[in-house]
């Protein structure tokens, strides 16, 4: 036999769980819009619902068309399986409600998405769920903010927006030392420029509505498990190592070795709290997937050359992006994220708030909306959007100035997207 | 369910269900390098109509104790053993790929304690190439690799399995990696050892299935001939569409085949 290969990422990208229907010959994905799949008979149904057999009951549970997004992306981030959800925000709630309960205590980034922040220190804490936010680039501070009721760790592979890069082998090690799992939310770096479940991560998530759909046309999410962590020898997760009443009295360990966190997840999370992704959403987002690569490697090319361009502009006080020598996390993105650093950034202008708002309402390329990740070129003040409820400390925390700008640069022609900027700088400057 | 066997700890995973000896007991006997998980569809289906179960971890393997075995023929008493600690009566005994073997070469050894054998995806000789076997006992990871890529005939699988969702080729590896460095080597090399299969066959009393994926490369349909002829009481069943992880890539059939033989 030859020397065995798997398949290359951009191959996966297009083929990983899925073949030709085998009713109908369609090549591409159909779209089982169903809310229900027919039994064979009652013992079908039986065993469908018992976990004897595999197979589609009910769309809020699986769907044909959702398992080939969940087990392409799995694919791509070499993990087992994965759960596709109604948004990222519902991926982040089924991973920690799967592991999390009242009494639960979780140790996260400080650096996080607004919306993430809100789930943690909000939300989540009205269910008794507590989080200690820690500055993710400390390493001592992750491992003392741990304690005995700590259930999880959780960071932004790249921190948003201050793109604090997550060093995931030591982050890892620290969780494991603890015997807990390290989670991380991965929608800025896809798996084209990072795979954590390589570098020591437990478990991740996406919000798919960002890179890996890439269309901003629909709202998604994907839970992904590397099968790796062992919840038996950690001896803190009942919830997986122990029968569970509420389906069948199953211990999800026992079941399985590898796959006890998606079957909980699915089987309790999806199951009532009921996020599920819709199958028109999935196999949009599929559509993006299939030329994910190509797509990363010229996000990256243009936010390099814009990049470029704003280091260099008399109105920009300074670039936060980590392949500048000026970011402090610009040593360990050159070995964490070798490929690129992404298309999400921010940068500074002279002239504060007032220079930011003129620069933001100059612009005729870049939309100003609230997503990133798109095709299309995107910019957004955080300050006064997607951080708003963070208070001045916290914003400073984050990384996050009163005139600072984040950019998500898209697919355009780089030059138009350098001419719209310096039209906008110069705009931004005038009295 | 766990068990004293030869003095180790020894696990058996039974469908869900507590096991009882009073109904037929079926025991599963998983592959190399993997453990009882490989068969938790099928395991839980027998439970849940009428069968006691018992998928094991193999010593050294999973949840059980004690160094891996090296031969077949160790592990087929082991077997028996594991019956008696259970104190459980005629078993029919289902086996993967080295199971297979394990199965065969206990029902030979034990024809009052052997009801049914089915045999997935074997093959006898149940060869291993140099290439192969230096690898499991040099580089577990290149080893591991191999087997996963040759085990598998297809980058997509439905139904999946435990379920939707689950990317197989993913969570066999995973599991592989799951057990301790050298028991690759030591089940690849008793399968690679193992040169009684044409006698055991012969000396089966018992009915025998054989089930296996006709784009098996690891354990083609053609190398389980012999056994197929030499069994007394044979018959076939060919998955298409199916390589060496049967349970995984075809669940269902392979539960279909399984349900009406045992």
């Amino acid at each position: 036999m030859a020397n065995p290969r798997y398949l290359g990422f951009d191959t996966l990208s297009l083929h990983a769980g899925q073949q030709p229907d085998p009713t109908t010959g369609a090549r591409a994905t159909p779209i089982f819009q169903t809310t229900s799949f027919v039994f064979r008979d009652t013992d079908h149904a039986a065993s469908l619902f018992n976990m004897e057999r595999a197979g589609h009951v009910y769309s809020r549970i699986s769907n044909p068309t959702n398992a080939v997004l969940e087990e392409r992306i799995a694919a791509l981030e070499n993990g087992i399986g994965a759960i596709a959800t109604a948004s990222g925000q519902a991926a982040l709630h089924l991973a920690v409600s799967t592991i999390a309960g009242a009494g639960s205590h979780v140790v996260a980034s400080r650096s996080l998405y607004g919306g993430s922040h809100n789930l943690l220190h909000y939300t989540l804490k009205r269910f008794g769920v507590e989080t200690t936010f820690v500055d993710p680039r400390s390493l001592e501070g992750w491992r003392a903010a741990i304690r005995p009721n700590t259930r999880l760790l959780f960071a932004e592979t790249l921190g948003n927006p201050g793109l604090d890069v997550l060093d995931v082998p030591n982050v890892a090690q620290i969780a494991h030392e603890a015997k807990l799992p390290l989670l991380v939310d991965s929608t800025f770096t896809t798996p084209y420029l990072m795979r954590p479940f390589d570098l020591g991560a437990d478990l991740l998530f996406h919000s798919a509505t960002k890179f890996l759909g890439g269309h901003g046309v629909a709202i998604g999410g994907v839970l992904v498990d590397s099968g790796a962590f062992d919840w038996e020898a950690s001896g803190r997760f009942p919830e997986l190592t122990e029968p569970y009443e509420g389906f069948h009295g199953m211990d999800f360990q026992e079941e399985s070795t590898v796959a006890a966190f998606l079957l909980r997840a699915r089987r309790e999370g999806l199951r009532d709290f009921g996020a599920c992704m819709a199958p028109t959403v999935a196999f949009q987002i599929l559509q993006g997937v299939e030329t994910l690569a190509l797509r990363m490697q010229r996000h990256v090319e243009n936010s390099r050359k814009v990049v470029a361009f704003l280091a260099g502009h008399a109105a920009v006080e300074s670039v936060n992006y980590p392949e500048l020598e000026s970011h402090p996390d610009h040593a360990l993105a050159k070995k964490l994220l070798p490929r690129g650093c992404g298309a999400v950034f921010t940068f500074s202008i002279k002239g504060g708030r007032p220079a930011g708002r003129k620069f933001i309402e100059s612009l005729r390329v870049f939309s100003h909306l609230a997503n990133v990740g798109d095709a299309k070129s995107l910019v957004i003040h955080p300050a006064t959007t997607t951080h708003f409820r963070m208070d001045d400390a916290a914003l400073a925390a984050a990384g996050i100035g009163p005139g600072t700008i984040r950019l998500s640069v898209g697919l355009e022609d780089p030059q138009d997207l350098v001419d719209d900027l310096a039209n906008a700088l110069r705009a931004s400057q005038k009295n | 369910m766990e068990l004293s066997v030869n003095g180790h700890k020894a696990y058996a995973y039974t469908g869900g269900r507590p096991f009882d000896a009073s109904l037929p007991t079926v025991v599963f006997i998983h592959g190399a390098e993997h453990d009882h998980c490989v068969w938790v569809l099928q395991s839980r289906y027998l439970a849940h109509h009428g069968r006691s179960v018992l998928a094991v971890d193999l010593p050294g393997h999973g949840r059980s104790e004690g160094p891996a075995f090296t031969s077949v023929e160790a592990m087929a008493d082991w077997i028996v053993a594991l019956l008696d600690a259970a104190k459980a009566g005629k078993a029919a005994l289902i086996g993967h790929s080295m199971g297979s073997l394990i199965a065969l070469e206990c029902a030979a050894r034990n024809p009052a304690r052997v009801r049914a054998i089915a045999l997935i995806g074997t093959a006898f000789p149940m060869r291993v190439s140099d290439e192969l076997l230096d690898a499991t006992r040099d580089d577990e990871p290149l080893a591991q690799d191999m087997v996963n890529i040759w085990s598998h005939s297809a980058y997509a699988h439905y139904p999946s399995n435990p379920g939707p969702g689950f990317w197989v080729m993913g969570e066999n590896l995973r599991l592989m990696q799951r057990q301790k460095p050298g028991v690759m080597h030591a089940d690849f090399a008793a399968c690679n050892a193992y040169a009684n299969g044409a006698a055991a066959a012969a000396r089966v009393k018992c009915p025998a299935l054989l089930v296996l994926g006709k784009r098996d490369i690891m354990t083609p349909p053609r190398a389980a001939k012999d056994l197929m002829n030499a069994l007394p009481d044979a018959r076939k069943v060919e998955i298409a569409g199916s390589g060496h992880a049967l349970m995984s890539e075809k669940p269902d059939e392979v539960l279909d085949a399984l349900a009406a033989f045992v």
